[in-house]
């Protein structure tokens, strides 16, 4: 047998749409094999790991919080990676941001007003753009390999936070653990149960980067310049402002996410900080077939595999590292099944 | 001509289909040693896909080859290098970061030893009059140069039959010649040649037998000899080609484009260095700019359209206004509209549906596409069904993606895209390149009709005939040089072929 | 002196990996593939490495596991990009979580168990002299071979190297799966002599730097060998400047090797003429042959 790929001759927008579903497929039916393989009924692992967490209150709050700098981040990178732009450092932005947004109540215990708030958010913005920007600098200005510069701060980015949240930033009556001050009335965000305003932030932004991309001159810019830079130039678009632009909106995005993950949910800084949010987003961005509005399903749907891993954990005595196995098994068919999209797969029996 | 002997090779009954296109049917063809056999044929009329099967690049649906009288599959290119096949590609099939020597070594079989290649690479090579030096990186070498790695490629296999695919498009004239006469002495050493040309004039002065292709399908066999280069177009289009009417009488407006003292910066050792240009094309006149390929007509044309800024703003004036610091959309505003060669990737954003092509060059002149910077895609969808419908752009669905079409359709929606705005100033680069015969024609009267309105139209082109068409003026460019632009009647092949080969180079001690 | 050898013996470990990677990625990146997927490839031969060592009790088995264990996760991504044409940057990304995903799950009861290391004269075990022996030989194949020419080929024009024959995609399927083979390797001696056990993650990015290794030394072999041995020395001497303790925070140490990587991305990357005279052509584009 061999296979051959055959080009269409547009692409298939109905592949567009099922490419995703069926790579959810052959995740969750690998997920069946691995609980098979270990000796767990596979239906029964497949309800614990992904069905229960939407059952009941709790979990969907939950769900929701683990969701929401997923689609934060992964719509700013959905916009990034359309123009051929590779940040792939979203998780050192976003602890920079959970950092920026954490040196304004470390610095101003007392400070209580609405603003303190929205100063918060502003700084976790800030912080992720600027920490996003190191790259976008270097590769402009030097042309050096975004993947391999934003990749390299993440380690930077994390050693950094640790510095200070030991260092200077560490609670002077905090028994000497790793730990700011505690943040408290405005300095949080406002919440529902479990969930808490960022997840409005979610939304919006996805809905906005959605808008942007697909109907304003910018997103065409974008697009233009990740299918075919030098049509880009010649359209007029400059290249090195679409990377500045990626950078500063991805970067943003992630910072905001690790300011309102620290706003409403930690409530303080602590060390080691790796949620690691930033990598599976990257994996949010590709399921959402790099549309930010498709992030936010892919968002919810990798939020899925961060709580069924606890539950399997829990329940199955399953370890919870099986949640990276999903999430990188996820992205791996969601690559092969984009291949559909733009050919039509034929097997032929080899003469 | 040992016309009597059995040939050398036969092709039977040839079917090649890519999905529902039939490339080749039923095509049926008979190569003789030491016979120069053209193939003559449109772009698209199937004479790649023929040749490739014959090099073993690709494979008959059905039909076979006879090599000396014997059937055979020739499944690879090696097997096809191993019978005695050698192939010279039109678009060459060169490894640039490679040496002349690698190059050639890749396609000969059996030890590999550098030092003793290269030094039959330099005897081979001045040998037969196409001196070579094999530690020279592909990079380095000129266009002309570099067919000669490919042709002394092929020598060196003692080749039965050589293949050569458009030879002469990259040469200049008296290059030609030089070609001409190497590929006789191999004929008459019992080389067959099979020449792939639309050049029909050097079809009839260089080749013993014609066969013509059109539409996948062999319509005619002649002796080029007795032909003229009219009736051989007929059978290669099937019907007279429309006659383009090149502007009776000049009547010049004013200067619209002027190029003052254009230089640009050395970028690095792969583009050509623009020096010193000076050019002005008038309203109502087309000027074109001959030259060999990779003598700066990309970075003209790129220092022209804004892609590459000048050093000097006055450097490039449009109607009056200096514009060398503009970018491509504010020369496009001052009423300019640009044409580049590559249209795939260029052009056009192959993945794009024609209208979001649209708005690649519009956007900034048609003030309703994109205003407040929120794109209305109903005009884009309306200027996109203008040009297919004013210049008859054939296509499968209402609005395709822009790789879905062939390259005259698409050519004819990136000229007619430009057109469509009535520019002032239209700059284009290999305005017909690869394009089948009725649509250059449609091309080329459209440029014509556009200079005639009191438009200043320049033409990039390698490509003489064209030129001479419709070309009021002719400028040279060599090595990023521009010769004087003179009257097209002036000119005589040998003069611009002297000219092509760099006889108005200013030798500028760097 | 005594003091002296048992830093530069350290150097050497610390290099080894970093240059066993770079080479394979070198093979890789000279047919036109850029693999992200090597720290996943790494991390995978780490575990198989140390599980097979483990359980057998042979070190040397689990050389060959930690090879079998990069060069599985290399064929998934040639299946990826070579058959399926699948964006080589995202696959790369796609590897490197499925490996440390996967190391994980596997590892997990290989936690804080004891291995011996592999036997080593006074600590230069024998890939280390393996890791010199490579550097002569992938350097001879590349630019003294007919193999090597046909691979640069690949790299620099795939459609013409079609056009004359070579089975474009067959090269490459070999170049990554040399290069998973050699990340694989270099894993397993992480696991197997340099810290001779199993944590999660314990790549650590040296994927990555290997990949950015592969950059600066302008696909060159010798130059390869002095960047690892370089990036090598520097995180050993942050290591041990740490143990003075002079008042440097010991985060800015451990971020040096990163910090490092970019400044030396910068300063290569800087230098246009040097990288369009070396860069393959085609890095990172698919080829998709006419039929």
């Amino acid at each position: 047998m061999r296979l051959d790929l055959e080009k269409r001759s547009d692409r298939s927008s109905l592949m567009a749409l099922l490419s995703p579903i069926i790579a959810v497929a052959l995740t969750l039916l690998f997920g069946a094999i691995v609980f098979w393989l270990r000796g767990v009924d596979p239906l029964h692992g497949l309800y614990v790991y992904f069905i229960q967490p939407m059952t009941d209150e709790w979990s969907r709050e939950k769900l929701i919080v683990k969701a929401t700098p997923l689609v934060l981040m992964g719509a700013g990178l959905a916009l990034s990676y359309k123009a051929n732009i590779w940040n792939i450092g979203a998780e050192g932005q976003f602890v920079m941001g959970a950092l920026a947004a954490g040196a304004v109540p470390v610095l101003f215990p007392t400070w209580q007003s609405p603003e303190v708030m929205v100063v918060m958010l502003l700084a976790g913005s800030l912080g992720g753009l600027l920490w996003a920007w190191i790259p976008a600098v270097l590769k402009v200005k030097f042309h050096a390999n975004e993947i391999l510069t934003s990749l390299m701060l993440v380690y930077v980015a994390r050693l950094v936070f640790d510095w200070l949240v030991r260092g200077i930033m560490r609670d002077p009556k905090g028994m000497n653990f790793p730990k700011s001050v505690r943040f408290e009335g405005w300095q949080r965000l406002p919440s529902w149960g479990d969930v808490h305003l960022g997840a409005l932030f979610a939304l919006v932004a996805a809905l906005a980067l959605a808008f942007v991309m697909y109907r304003m001159l910018k997103g065409f810019e974008l697009r233009t310049l990740g299918l075919a830079p030098r049509a880009g130039r010649f359209a007029g678009f400059s290249a090195d402002k679409a990377v500045y632009f990626c950078f500063a909106v991805s970067g943003a995005m992630a910072g905001l996410a690790g300011a309102t993950d620290v706003m409403g949910v930690a409530h303080q800084l602590q060390t080691p900080y790796e949620p690691n949010y930033g990598f599976v987003a990257i994996i949010v961005a590709f399921l959402g077939r790099l549309n930010p509005i498709g992030s936010i399903i892919a968002g919810l749907l990798l939020a899925i595999t961060f709580i069924g891993g606890e539950a399997a954990q829990a329940t199955l005595h399953i370890p919870d590292k099986i949640a990276k196995v999903f999430q990188g098994v996820l992205l791996f068919f969601v690559l092969a099944c984009d291949t559909l999209i733009l050919y039509r797969i034929k097997l032929r029996a080899k003469k | 001509m040992n016309s009597g002997a059995s040939p050398l090779l036969q092709a039977d009954h040839i079917v090649k289909i890519f999905g529902t296109l039939r490339a080749n049917d039923d095509v049926s063809l008979s190569i003789k040693a030491g016979e120069i056999h053209a193939l003559l044929g449109e772009n698209g009329a199937g004479k790649s896909t023929l040749v490739k099967m014959i090099y073993g690049a690709l494979q008959p649906t059905s039909g076979k080859f006879i090599w000396q009288g014997k059937p055979l599959e020739i499944a690879s290119p090696a097997q096809a290098r191993s019978l005695g096949i050698g192939m010279v590609f039109q678009h060459f099939s060169l490894f640039e970061a490679l040496t002349a020597a690698e190059n050639i070594a890749l396609a000969l079989p059996g030890k590999f030893q550098m030092n003793e290649l290269s030094s039959r690479v330099t005897k081979l090579s001045a040998d037969y009059g196409l001196p070579l030096d094999p530690s020279a990186s592909i990079a380095d070498l000129s266009v002309g140069q570099r067919q000669r790695v490919e042709i002394v490629r092929c020598l060196l296999q003692n080749p039965k039959l050589l293949i050569l695919d458009e030879p002469t498009s990259v040469l200049t004239p008296q290059e030609a010649e030089q070609l001409f006469i190497t590929l006789r002495r191999l004929a008459s050493e019992g080389c067959a040649i099979l020449y792939i040309s639309h050049r029909l004039e050097e079809v009839r002065k260089l080749c013993d037998r014609a066969t013509v292709l059109r539409q996948g399908k062999v319509v005619a066999t002649c002796d080029p000899r007795q032909e003229t280069p009219a009736s051989m177009a007929r059978m290669m289009v099937g019907s007279d080609v429309m006659q383009v009417h090149a502007i009776s009488g000049n009547t010049k407006g004013p200067v619209r484009l002027a190029l003052q003292k254009l230089t640009t910066a050395a970028q690095d050792n792969f583009s050509v260095q623009l020096k010193n240009i000076n050019l002005d094309v008038h309203g109502g006149e087309v000027v074109a700019i001959a030259g060999v390929a990779g003598n700066g007509q990309s970075e003209l044309f790129d220092a022209i359209s804004g892609e590459i800024l000048a050093v000097q703003n006055n450097a490039v004036l449009m109607d009056g206004v200096a514009a060398g610091h503009d970018g491509v959309t504010l020369r496009r505003k001052h009423g300019a509209a640009f044409v580049p060669e590559e249209r795939l990737g260029h052009a056009a954003v192959p993945n794009f549906v024609l209208s979001n092509n649209a708005i690649l060059t519009r956007h900034g002149t048609d003030a309703d596409l994109a205003s407040r910077g929120i794109i209305n895609s109903a005009i884009a969808f309306k200027i996109a069904d203008q040009v297919i419908k004013a210049f008859d752009v054939r296509k499968g669905k209402v609005d395709p993606e822009a790789r879905s079409l062939s390259g005259g359709n698409l050519q004819k929606f990136t000229v007619g895209r430009e057109l469509d705005r009535k520019p002032n100033i239209l700059v284009v680069n290999q305005p017909t390149w690869g394009v089948d015969a009725g649509a250059a024609a449609t091309i080329r009267q459209a440029l014509i009709d556009l200079a005639k309105s009191g438009a200043a139209v320049l033409v990039i082109s390698q490509d003489l005939d064209e030129i001479f068409e419709i070309a009021d003026r002719i400028a040279v460019i060599s090595r990023g040089q521009l010769s004087e632009a003179l009257p097209a009647k002036t000119y005589t092949l040998e003069k611009i072929g002297l000219l092509m080969a760099g006889a108005h180079e200013v030798s500028h001690a760097a | 002196m005594d003091q002296f050898l048992a830093i530069a013996i350290t150097i050497i470990t610390a290099s080894t990996p970093l240059l066993i990677a770079g080479l394979g990625e070198l093979v890789v990146e000279r047919s036109g593939v850029l693999n992200l997927g090597v720290e996943g490839m790494m991390v995978m031969g780490a575990v198989c490495g140390f599980g097979a060592a483990y359980a057998t009790g042979n070190p040397y088995l689990g050389i060959v596991a930690s090879i079998f264990g990069g060069v599985f996760m290399a064929l998934l991504f040639g299946f990826l990009t070579l058959t399926l044409l699948a964006n080589q940057v995202a696959t790369g990304l796609a590897i490197t979580l499925l490996g440390l995903g996967l190391s994980a799950l596997i590892g997990e009861s290989l936690v804080g168990q004891p291995i011996a290391r592999l036997p080593n004269f006074h600590g230069i075990d024998i890939l280390i002299i393996f890791s010199f022996i490579l550097t002569a030989l992938v350097s001879y194949m590349l630019f003294r071979t007919r193999a090597g020419l046909v691979i640069r080929a690949v790299g620099d024009n795939h459609a013409s190297a079609h056009a004359m024959g070579f089975g474009v995609i067959a090269v490459r399927y070999a170049c990554v799966v040399f290069g998973g083979a050699c990340a694989g390797l270099a894993g397993g001696y992480l696991s197997l002599a340099y810290t001779p056990q199993w944590v999660e993650n314990m790549t650590a990015g040296r994927g990555w730097i290997a990949l950015a290794l592969v950059v600066f030394a302008t696909w060159l072999p010798g130059r390869l060998l002095v960047g690892a041995y370089l990036f090598g020395a520097i995180s050993i001497l942050a290591y041990i400047v740490q143990t003075f303790a002079w008042g440097i925070p010991s985060q800015l140490l451990s971020s040096l090797p990163y910090l490092v990587t970019v400044a030396a991305l910068v300063v290569i990357s800087g230098n246009r003429q040097l990288m369009r005279a070396n860069t393959p052509t085609c890095l990172g584009q698919s080829f998709v042959p006419d039929r």
